[in-house]
């Protein structure tokens, strides 16, 4: 029986505004508890909301950056439900007329790009943080008043794969508006999936389960991946998909149904009293949609199309907004017009290093002058592609430019013909035994003598000109 | 409409209030009346009306994005039945 | 002037005796303390009084040219008064002390006001008509201690009326300014919703709920409505209006007003006595140069149901925080029942709230409910709509609209308080003010064969409470019932 997988997810973001959304406390991540909170986000009796202006900027922004449609006329509404992390036991939220809606991402399926549709983008408050113990749960009100963005996808994604590619590009497109810290660990970007199987060619869905608690977006593909083969084993097996919300346990790699009995959670949408309708007419969209720069996948086929480079490496260099200028400038103060030598630089070592450093390339700072400069030397063979990476690490950790490195560290390649000659007869005088290996055909032999000649010159012999004086030696 | 003991008993619980049995009783029943009276609304031809959510003709009241002062963890505190360093403390959530 | 009566006299009259430096604000106090003392245990306008002993004059933010300069106003118990006690007269609150101040009181301090540390008693969060809802007991009527002084602001209107205040500000949802303003003889005003802020008023229902004065006559609140009236930044549906000075149109006489008076109010229900008060009132009114005419509001009957679907609707979403968490009454756990968090949500508000608030909870929470939404809130707007246009109608050619507030005058304590219903029909005349978001105000127009006030209502399209006040003081000014009081 040949299933196919329906999944929808459900993105909640921080936005990076200075102050909640209805509310002068600090959005601040990390201080002790209950010391960024107001009577207003408190919920104290008497409080009342007052719209954030960057907030709904911003919102509008990501809407128009996901493609939806704004709507001109939207409005708040109250969505009620009792939980300790709720002051008001209510959240301001948006309804039947959210902020916008109809939207799309197009994200790598394979080799070929894939539209996801958004059904909604709209704006509301976040909850506090609960810390539970033995018999007590504690309530820090910090967090509480957060605007958030909800963002959720229609059910168009069909492999864990692909929400892995969904949420990255999310992100993606979330940073280079500068909206949102996006980080999955402060809890800045949160992300529940709907996921359901059916038959192959089955045109309505199956039961959806709700997959909570997936604090990564590793977490996120492997929880989907358990929840699809889950499923696919209990219908296989003739049982039934039971609707629940289920958490990742990602100690154990498995998703859990929640031990409470959830009712249908009935949650008296009204219209928010305090929060007069909102009118968002077309010169306030254009104004916001000219702070919108070019987007990740704009970017990306540009590089294709004024660079030359191949989709995959174009989305590698994209991928972080400041990487993308950092190699843009790369790409254009390289001399050459065929770009892939510096790009694969990029993309290379400098991606390793930032890596290792746990930092962005635009991180290492490294002069974009210089970095040209030493691919230049590895070009015109000044240096091996070795002994370049490890001027690199210098370059980064001294900020010294290539030349003194070399110097220093006395990297400089031996392309001189009579050094390298005296070197490698030293050599063949030196293995008989692999020059006669070498003469009756093995040519492994030839790389081994190669080797040698590096040996001898501490890695600084050019090889490509060793193995060349090798071969004429050895041909007599 | 006819409200019976089980839905007040529903959205007694929905409301998160305990209601003693011969409160639900008594105010079953006077629900019961409220609403019967509440019925006549029905009678009113509102095909075409559009709501009133907001009487005042107000729209998009905003704030700056600039910080105020907040309160103290002392002050946000003070009212709270149970307190444990600068943390509100209740009951455990049973999941 | 006998400082020992000083709690007799209006703010205007003090103001101008303080500005002569004829008395001193310490005298005001003493004789209110005196006052309050004499008659409290009687009239039981205030509430937590067990710790009462004389009225601190408090320091004030004043600015140069305070309007209210060291006259004391008395708070009613859900606007939030910093470091005092403000428990909406639960038990569900009990204790509270708001960290701030409601707007309304930081502008009578800055206009130089002494905010009284003793509240005015209410039903509990003002979900009532006759103040009996209270958890410290009801209020009783300086005009006779057996009847109700109405509600939910019985206790600031009793106090004024029985002189144990000079001024009080109350909170009008349905009525709750105006219909004990009639009870107790005093003047009420309900500003236009958005004219007032609500920052630090405890809510009931949000879209209606406005802070309006009480006072001994009409100058005094149009003096207080000077002082508390005017945008606040805290309160998004409060409006960006310039707020005039009300005293200068006090005296503009009312030759060529013209008044709609609406049929549907003088049906069945009204009191034959009370109508004919309310008739000579219309025309003394007349007398005084206005013309009136009869004018239909069509949509009156629907008033009533429409106002307890939409104000219990979002006092359900309001009270909702009065869980036991962060401040107020929180049930003691009961073994052996499990200690958790749900238990501890529904014993609180089980045994925080009154039977009426609780009984308006469910109710508000069903109409919102999945399956009942359409066909009662949803609906219940609509029909708003219609009322609202009624009165958009009407003011195309009338300035105002006079009605009697109340079917009938103050009645027993204990008369209907079994009868949810009838009590809340009792608030027939009032509410629709509140659905329309226009101004309303209530002076006193005579008294019963049995001496009980009875109150004439005027009201006008948004934003113009001068006319109300205008034609309120020109009424006032040429009758006597202003300046009688209750023999306690």
């Amino acid at each position: 029986m040949e299933y196919e997988t329906v999944i929808g997810l459900e993105v909640h973001v921080h936005l990076k505004t200075k102050t909640k959304a209805f509310c002068g406390c600090s959005t601040e991540f990390g201080n002790e508890a209950n010391s960024q909170v107001c009577p207003v986000c408190l919920g104290f009796p008497g409080s009342l909301p007052v719209l954030n202006k960057v907030a709904l900027d911003y919102a509008i922004k990501v809407a128009l950056a996901l493609n939806c449609t704004v709507q001109e006329y939207t409005k708040f509404d109250r969505k009620n439900y009792f939980y300790p992390d709720l002051p008001k036991n209510y959240q301001i939220s948006q309804y039947d007329l959210p902020l916008s809606k109809d939207g799309f991402l197009d994200i790598y399926s394979g080799e070929q790009n894939k539209r996801i549709g958004i059904r909604r983008v709209h704006l509301e408050e976040d909850a506090g943080k609960l810390i539970h113990k033995e018999d007590v749960s504690l309530v820090d009100f910090n967090r509480t008043g957060i605007p958030l963005l909800e963002i959720v996808s229609q059910p168009d994604i069909n492999s864990p794969q692909e929400a892995y590619e969904y949420l990255t590009t999310l992100k993606s497109i979330l940073e280079y508006l500068e909206v949102s810290d996006c980080d999955m660990e402060k809890g800045s970007l949160r992300c529940d999936a709907n996921v359901s199987i059916r038959k192959k060619g089955q045109v309505e869905l199956g039961t959806k389960t709700e997959l909570k608690n997936m604090n990564s977006f590793k977490a996120a593909k492997d929880a989907l991946a358990f929840e699809i083969e889950r499923q696919t084993e209990l219908l296989g097996g003739g049982g039934s998909i039971i609707q629940e919300t289920r958490l990742w346990n990602v100690k154990e790699l498995k998703t859990y149904a929640m031990r409470t009995k959830e009712e249908a959670m009935d949650y008296r949408y009204f219209p928010e009293p305090d929060l007069p309708p909102f009118i968002i007419n077309p010169e306030k969209i254009t104004e916001i949609q000219k702070t919108i720069p070019e987007l990740p996948r704009e970017k990306m086929l540009r590089f294709v199309r004024d660079y030359g480079l191949s989709e995959q490496d174009a989305k590698i260099l994209v991928f972080s907004k400041r990487d993308a200028g950092y190699s843009e400038e790369c790409l254009e103060a390289y001399p050459q017009k065929f770009k892939k030598p510096i790009a694969n630089w990029l993309i290379g070592p400098l991606l390793q290093e930032a890596n290792s450093r746990n930092c962005n390339i635009a991180d290492l700072k490294v002069p974009i002058q210089a970095l040209v400069e030493l691919i230049n030397f590895v070009e015109r063979d000044a240096i091996s592609n070795l002994a370049a990476k490890t001027v690199l690490q210098e370059m980064i950790d001294t900020g010294k430019p290539a030349s003194n490195i070399i110097a220093e560290k006395n990297l400089a390649q031996i392309s001189d013909a009579n050094i390298l000659n005296t070197q490698a007869e030293e050599v063949i005088k030196e293995n008989p035994k692999s020059v006669q290996d070498y003469r009756s055909g093995k040519g492994n032999a030839l790389m081994f003598l190669v080797g040698q000649v590096m040996k001898k010159t501490q890695g600084k012999a050019n090889p490509k000109v060793v193995q060349e004086i090798l071969k004429k030696l050895l041909k007599n | 409409m006819a409200i019976t003991k089980e839905t007040v008993k529903y959205v007694a619980n929905l409301a998160r209030i305990e209601l003693k049995p011969q409160e639900l009783e008594k105010m079953s029943g006077q629900l019961k009346d409220i609403l019967g009276f509440i019925d006549k609304l029905g009678k009113v031809d509102i095909k075409n009306i559009s709501p009133t959510s907001h009487i005042l003709p107000i729209n998009n009241v905003l704030r700056n994005d600039h910080p105020q002062e907040s309160l103290s963890a002392d002050k946000a505190l003070e009212n709270a039945p149970h307190r444990e360093g600068n943390f509100f403390v209740v009951p455990k959530v049973i999941e | 002037m006998d400082k020992a009566e000083l709690n007799k006299l209006t703010a205007h009259v003090l103001l101008e005796s303080l500005n002569k430096q004829e008395i001193k604000p310490e005298d005001i106090l003493s004789a209110l303390s005196k006052r309050i003392k004499e008659v409290d245990s009687k009239v039981k306008s205030y509430i937590r009084m067990d710790k009462f002993g004389e009225l601190k004059n408090t320091r004030t933010q004043e600015q140069a040219n305070s309007i209210l300069k060291r006259i004391p106003v008395s708070i009613k118990d859900n606007i939030c008064t910093e470091g005092y006690n403000t428990e909406c007269c639960s038990r569900i609150l009990e204790g509270f002390k708001p960290p701030y101040d409601a707007t309304v009181i930081k502008k009578l301090k800055q206009a130089g006001s002494l905010i009284l540390d003793i509240k005015t008693n209410m039903d509990e969060f003002a979900f009532g008509s006759s103040t009996e809802n209270s958890f410290f007991g009801p209020t009783h009527n300086p005009w006779n201690l057996d009847c109700v002084p109405g509600g939910s602001s019985g206790g600031s209107a009793a106090a004024v009326a029985a002189d144990e205040a000079i001024a009080a500000l109350g909170s009008d949802t349905g009525g709750s300014i105006r219909q004990p303003a009639s009870f107790c003889g005093v003047v009420g005003l309900k500003p236009t919703y958005g004219r007032v802020s609500r920052y630090g008023l405890i809510a009931f229902a949000s879209s209606l709920d406005q802070i309006g004065p009480l006072t001994k006559d009409v100058r005094d609140n149009a003096i207080l409505m000077n002082a508390i009236a005017g945008y606040d930044p805290k309160d998004s549906t409060s409006v960006d209006l310039a707020v005039p000075d009300y005293t200068a149109c006090l005296g503009r006489d009312i030759k060529g007003i013209k008044i709609a008076i609406p049929q549907e109010y003088f049906i069945e229900g009204l009191e034959d006595e009370v109508k004919s008060i309310v008739e000579e009132a219309v025309h003394k009114l007349k007398e005084l140069g206005a013309g009136s005419e009869q004018v239909s509001l069509p949509h009156t009957e629907y008033a009533v149901p429409v106002y307890y679907i939409i104000a219990t609707a979002e006092a359900s979403s309001n009270l909702a925080r009065f869980d036991g968490v962060q401040y107020g009454f929180r049930a003691k756990s009961q073994e052996p029942r499990a200690n958790n968090l749900i238990e501890m949500y529904k014993q609180t508000r089980g045994e925080g709230f009154g039977d009426e608030a609780k009984r308006r909870i469910i109710l508000g929470t069903f109409a919102l409910s999945h399956g009942y939404y359409d066909a009662y809130y949803l609906c219940a707007l609509k029909v708003r709509t219609l009322i609202k246009q009624d009165f958009d109608r009407v003011f195309k050619e009338f300035n105002c609209i006079v009605t009697p507030t109340s079917p009938t005058p103050a009645f027993k304590i204990g008369e209907k308080i079994e009868d949810p219903l009838k009590m809340y029909l009792s608030d027939i005349y009032t509410i629709s003010a509140n659905l329309a978001g226009i101004p309303a105000i209530s002076v006193p127009c005579g008294f019963t064969k049995k001496g009980m006030p009875v109150g004439l209502q005027i009201l006008a399209k948004p934003f113009n409470e001068e006319l109300l006040f205008q034609v309120a003081y020109a009424y006032e000014q040429s009758t006597p019932w202003h300046k009688m009081k209750p023999k306690i």
